[in-house]
């Protein structure tokens, strides 16, 4: 820096309302109020952190954070500080190292992450839990994405100077319906008590006992039963809380992890999809501060082993005359029939029942369809609940916002279409990602009086059974798409695996009935991937304008104003 | 005043002079109100109620008066740490948790007279403006508990206490909060937890200290029992007089509670840096036992770093000195690499095991170690279990210098200050007797399996190859 | 699923005492409940948990320990959960899970009285009491007489280092304890 600078970095740094620090040796910025550990993982320098949490209280117990600062000389009375040639104080370290998780950082601060003092302090914490640690990484759930190895490998010395008896501690314990806990291989972080205190509200988690024999504990008759209580296995650094649900399934190391969003309700949380091959083995929330935060329901959580199930349609179904049995089908037969059986129903006398638990792309196709039909009764199946006052949405359809955007039906059009058919004045229905028999109103009974029943599902279900056409569609695992949350916030879906059997992604099976029924539509007709309409909606929808697959991002993007909140994040960025 | 009577074989030694202790042993005194009031009791707080608070609290730093708790922090400047402009309610606590080993000197103050302690009090939080004010006392104390709180009633029937105090429009309530039985509440932020219902764990600092936000989250000032009382005598003599006696830096005079192998063990009122070791112990104590010649001091708490008696030291200039010259003062000790501590001193002579000390030592701090953060919680339980392993002759020379280790990992890198108190005694005890526990030890050992779980894993783990 | 020995159960599990015949079992009463309600009122408005110390050592006083329906009669006096109160219960060693016998003895056991023979004293008192010193342990630090009159505990220092070996008996302490103060210690407290 040229000497004839005379604004100092300090000066300088304040005007932009920052701080300067020198985190080993090289000075960055920070906003005030920064955690050092915060501000070293920023810039690289990485922190190991048990106990630490940005979502909870700071409880400064792991000790694993230590850390080496510098701060300028304390100047005597009277005295100016000295600056060397680039404008900052010298530092003087400190012998002692100081936690970086409860300390935030301030101007002209320096840390060390490297250097003997943070090195041992680190591998004296790890040494100190691995004492009294069963070292069961064999059989541990945790081995692959736990902190206890991570750091053990990265800072630990590699070898136990510990020869001494063990303290014995509870093992698996049965903490509640969906956790399990052993004590034995706790470090005691309290990440869980304080998620169970501070964010749910719940104190059924606590510390008990002490010096050595603490442990986490609940008490008898009090379980851990929170419909929230699998965050704290996601929380817990370590193997000691695990999931019953994916306990001895797989090997972390073997999943494969996709970004996607919760379909359960209106919140759409953010989740990752963890998986094998063609199997779903697990759902964990991904951290988005204006969704879902880093938490997600058990209930929604655990609602994945459909995907896997039996009950998965896995080819085309039809019945070639009225009363004959459904038989399978290919694709190509199957939609071939279909294009020419829904060309012989009267547009007047056909309806669509769509579902708010459809992606944007797949109901704007469904839009095409029916303009293509000439269809103009068209419904969607509404699921309104009560709002758990967390996360869960009072709205129980991921995708309601998008489908007001696209289908804009009007508020009686379900009532309508269902009266339509009891009354028969409809005679063919197109029940399209909907069970009509379960939430529409409609029984077996009503469904007989319809004349043509064509039906995209991609489980079986009552509808299915009564269907002329079943055109088996995918999951939410295995599919690309966005849908917009109760807050109007666009997120998308990716693909975790392929469809199953002979399953076909649902935008491409709407599309290739659109053509087949005589769409000269190019772009329609050129697309390969539900991806590419969201360019194409971008240009029809005002909420949606600009909007590209890729700007859309891991995070979303807030496009629609609701009014609508989340309970929990409303809570939480009060708290700040 | 009436002469000082103290009882048969209680009275003090010549070398003593009885400010705190006054009353301690005293014929004819009882812990009643009437009789402190009888000696002039609470005229001091009648006339501190007519100055500012801030001319107290200016008197206190001009005192010099440094905390007796054991850190010797000074307690004028720590009752000026709570925050400039502060609109929450101020809390003052004192701390009667006595509970450092070798430590027994508030005992008789709240035992024998409590009334000093709760004008102390009510003067301190008249300085510092709390109208809230909570005596701490350890769950060992049960008689006490009972005189405090007696004493705290009568105060209160007497308007020394309550609203309105003395007409000064000062009011002020001092409840009695009892512990159960934990060392770890001593630490200023673990007896706020304590206080507040929580688990005892301390709480960390920095960021914050007790005298900004410490109990329910308000401005607090935690001050010892006898430092309590210290502030009475600063305003019965002036803070200029009270700087003027004893080491110029740590005024006063200092109780210290001899124990362990001397003739005469007890509690002696001695102002600060006005004598040595070698006159403590030999002249007020009476000297070794018979046959015996003194081996350790433990200066100022188990936590104190233990001093050889064979050592050879420096004086300032340079000349040579033994540990019978320090100075009973914080800073000559402290220069000695030692602390004053809590001012309670352990002495061994030469029949005693240094390992064995240590072991009950760490005995002690396994013991009583919270559990909360990571290096006390697993560092201490090792470190008993070295000891346990040194003493029944299962040890290898090597375990000495793990021991050492595993201390120098404990020390600085825990939430509070426990971690220092339990390391340095390892890290003292192995620096000045290193032969004794070296001498304990057999190179085949270091071969041996020492748990059911090492054993069980060269049985299954074992390679053939 | 979980295995047999349950450290969860152990919260609120029940361990038999020969002491217990010499305690009331816990019982609320209006008596009691006002007792605790004053004891809440001595902490500032809002701070009901400040008092679940002092509302452990009255239930204590009374019944002789801390039992599962007593910690969950303090969760509800103290407005506070009962997990947190077990929390607070099996932190401090000075509160009992267990009956201690009518007589409770803690000998202090820590460096001071320990270089004054406390640990010869502790073994000396055991004896008289006939309690065996291998029923305690850490886990189990308390040891009782099988006729209930006597239990006894090795506690850390009880703060009076200089008059060591010191010796509890209840309320009162003893100092300087030796062979024969044992017996007039075991006397004055035999009826």
């Amino acid at each position: 820096m040229s000497t004839t600078s005379t604004i100092l970095p300090k000066d300088e740094a304040a005007a932009q309302g920052e701080l300067n620090v020198q985190i080993n040796g090289t000075w960055h910025r920070f906003a005030p109020g920064t955690r050092i550990a915060d501000a070293c993982n920023t810039v690289g320098a990485h922190v190991p952190c048990f106990c630490y949490h940005p979502k909870l209280a700071i409880a400064g117990s792991c000790r694993m954070c230590l850390v080496e600062q510098g701060m300028p000389p304390r100047l005597a009375p009277g005295q100016e500080p000295s600056y060397d040639a680039q404008g900052y104080q010298p530092l003087q370290w400190m012998p002692r190292a100081i936690i970086a998780c409860a300390n935030t950082v301030s101007e002209n601060m320096g840390i060390r992450t490297t250097g003997n003092i943070t090195a041992e302090a680190r591998r004296g914490v790890l040494e100190f839990l691995l004492s009294n640690h069963p070292l069961d990484c064999p059989i541990c759930d945790q081995a692959g994405e736990c902190k206890l190895q991570e750091y053990s490998s990265d800072y630990g010395s590699g070898t136990s100077r510990f020869q001494e008896e063990k303290t014995k501690k509870g093992k698996n314990i049965d903490l509640g319906p969906r956790v399990n806990l052993d004590q034995e291989r706790c470090v005691l972080c309290h990440r869980c008590v304080r998620f169970m205190r501070d964010i749910v509200g719940e104190e059924v988690l606590g510390a008990v006992g002490r010096g050595s024999n603490c442990a986490i504990s609940c008490y008898p008759g009090l379980k851990l039963d929170s419909n929230y209580s699998l965050n704290t296995v996601d929380l817990c650094p370590v193997g000691a809380l695990t999931s019953k649900d994916f306990r001895f399934k797989m090997r972390v190391w073997f999943l494969k992890s996709t970004p996607s969003i919760d379909v359960n309700c209106g919140t759409g949380s953010n989740i990752s999809i963890w998986s094998r091959e063609q199997e779903i083995y697990r759902l964990t929330p991904r951290q988005n501060d204006q969704v879902n935060s880093c938490w997600m329901p058990d209930s929604h959580r655990l609602n994945y082993k459909y995907i896997n199930a039996e009950e998965r349609i896995l080819n085309p179904t039809v019945r070639t005359d009225i009363g004959a049995p459904q038989r399978e089908s290919t694709w190509d037969a199957c939609l071939k029939l279909s294009a020419e059986q829904l060309q012989k129903c009267e547009a007047s006398k056909t309806a669509i029942i769509v579902s708010a638990r459809m992606t944007n792309e797949e109901l704007y196709l469904v839009r095409a369809l029916a303009k293509q039909l000439g269809i103009k009764e068209i419904a969607s199946v509404s699921r309104k609940g009560k709002s758990d006052g967390m996360l869960i949405s009072a709205d129980g359809n991921p995708n309601t916002t998008g489908e007001q955007m696209i289908i804009a039906e009007k508020a009686t059009a379900l009532e309508g279409i269902c009266s339509g058919i009891k009354s028969g004045r409809i005679t063919a229905l197109l029940a399209l990602g909907e069970d009509i028999t379960a939430e529409a109103g409609l029984s077996a009974d009503n469904i007989k009086n319809l004349d043509y029943l064509l039906t995209l599902a991609h489980s079986k279900n009552g509808t299915t059974e009564l269907a002329d056409v079943t055109l088996p569609g995918v999951t939410f695992a295995e599919k690309y798409g966005t849908m917009i949350n109760v807050t109007g916030r666009i997120q998308r879906l990716n693909q975790a695996i392929e469809p199953i059997g002979n399953s076909r992604d649902d935008w491409s099976i709407l599309r290739d009935l659109i053509i087949l029924l005589g769409s000269e539509d190019e772009k329609l007709a050129a697309l390969k991937s539900a991806r590419d309409l969201v360019t194409i909606m971008a240009d029809e929808f005002a909420a949606m304008a600009g909007l590209t697959w890729g700007s859309i991002g891991n995070d979303g993007k807030a496009i629609i104003s609701t009014g609508v909140t989340i309970p929990l994040i409303e809570r939480e960025q009060a708290s700040k | 005043m009436s002469k000082i009577n103290y009882l048969p074989g209680k009275e003090p030694h010549p070398s003593e002079t009885r400010r705190i202790f006054r009353n301690v042993d005293r014929e004819g005194y009882n812990p009643s109100i009437e009789c402190f009031i009888e000696d002039g009791g609470y005229k001091l707080l009648a006339d501190a109620l007519k100055k500012q608070p801030s001319e107290i609290i200016d008197e206190v730093k001009k005192s010099g008066l440094r905390g007796r708790g054991g850190a010797g922090f000074p307690t004028g400047v720590k009752w000026t740490f709570i925050p400039r402009g502060n609109t929450k309610p101020v809390y003052l606590i004192c701390n009667c948790d006595e509970s450092e080993p070798g430590t027994f000197k508030d005992r008789f103050v709240v035992h024998q007279d409590p009334h000093q302690l709760i004008e102390g009090m009510i003067i301190s939080c008249f300085a510092v403006g709390a109208h809230f004010g909570v005596v701490y006392m350890r769950e060992e104390f049960p008689e006490a508990a009972k005189i405090m709180q007696k004493a705290l009633d009568d105060a209160k029937s007497k308007n020394f206490l309550g609203k309105d105090i003395l007409g000064s429009g000062f009011d002020l309530e001092i409840i009695l909060h009892r512990g159960a039985g934990a060392y770890i509440c001593g630490e200023e932020t673990s007896l706020i937890n304590s206080i507040e219902g929580l688990r005892p764990y301390p709480r960390i600092k920095p960021p914050f200290f007790p005298a900004a936000i410490g109990l329910y989250g308000c401005p607090t000032i935690v001050n010892n029992v006898e430092s309590l009382c210290q502030v009475r005598q600063v305003m019965e003599m002036g803070g200029e007089v009270f700087a003027q006696t004893g080491a110029p830096r740590s005024p006063g005079t200092r109780i210290i509670g001899v124990s362990g192998d001397v003739k005469r063990p007890g509690y002696y009122e001695v102002v600060s840096g006005s004598i040595t070791f070698g006159e403590l112990l030999n002249d007020l104590c009476g000297g070794p036992k018979e046959g015996r010649s003194f081996k350790a001091i433990i200066p100022g708490g188990s936590s104190s770093k233990v001093m050889r008696c064979d050592a050879q030291l420096k004086a300032a200039n340079g000349s040579p000195m033994s540990v019978f010259d320090i100075a009973l003062d914080l800073d000559s000790i402290a220069a000695h690499g030692s602390m004053s501590g809590s001012g309670g001193v352990i002495v061994m002579d030469d029949s005693r095991s240094m390992p064995k000390v240590l072991n009950n030592l760490n005995r002690f701090y396994a013991w009583e170690s919270c559990g909360q953060c990571t290096p006390c919680r697993e560092g201490n339980p090792w470190m008993l279990k070295l000891t346990n392993r040194m003493l029944s002759g299962n040890a290898a020379p090597g375990d000495v210098d793990l021991l050492k280790d595993v201390a120098d990992q404990i020390c600085g890198k825990t939430v509070c200050a426990f971690g220092e108190a339990c390391a340095w005694p390892t890290q003292a005890f192995i620096a000045k007797f290193r032969e004794e526990f070296v001498a304990l030890t057999e190179p085949i050992n270091a071969l041996k399996p020492h748990s059911d779980e090492a054993r069980a894993a060269r049985q299954f783990l074992g390679r053939e190859d | 699923m979980s295995d047999t020995s349950n450290p969860i159960e152990a919260l609120a599990a029940h361990h038999d005492s020969p002491g217990e015949p010499f305690y009331p079992k816990f019982a609320t009463s209006p008596k009691l409940i006002k007792e605790a309600k004053k004891l809440v009122a001595l902490y500032p408005e809002g701070k009901a948990q400040s008092a679940v110390l002092p509302i452990i050592h009255l239930v204590q006083k009374q019944f002789g320990f801390i039992s599962d329906e007593s910690q969950q009669w303090i969760a509800e006096m103290c407005k506070s959960s009962v997990i947190h109160v077990a929390g607070v219960v099996s932190f401090y060693p000075g509160i009992h899970r267990k009956c201690p016998g009518k007589n409770h003895v803690r000998v202090c056991r820590t460096l001071s009285c320990a270089l004054g023979g406390g640990e010869e004293m502790f073994a000396l008192l055991c004896d008289k009491m006939g309690i065996d010193t291998k029923s305690m342990s850490d886990d189990e630090p308390v040891g009782i007489s099988a006729d209930g009159i006597w239990s006894i505990e090795a506690v850390e220092c009880l703060a009076n280092c200089g008059f060591g070996p010191n010796v509890m008996v209840n309320d009162k302490l003893y100092s300087q304890v030796g062979e024969a103060k044992i017996d007039e210690i075991i006397a004055a407290h035999s009826n």
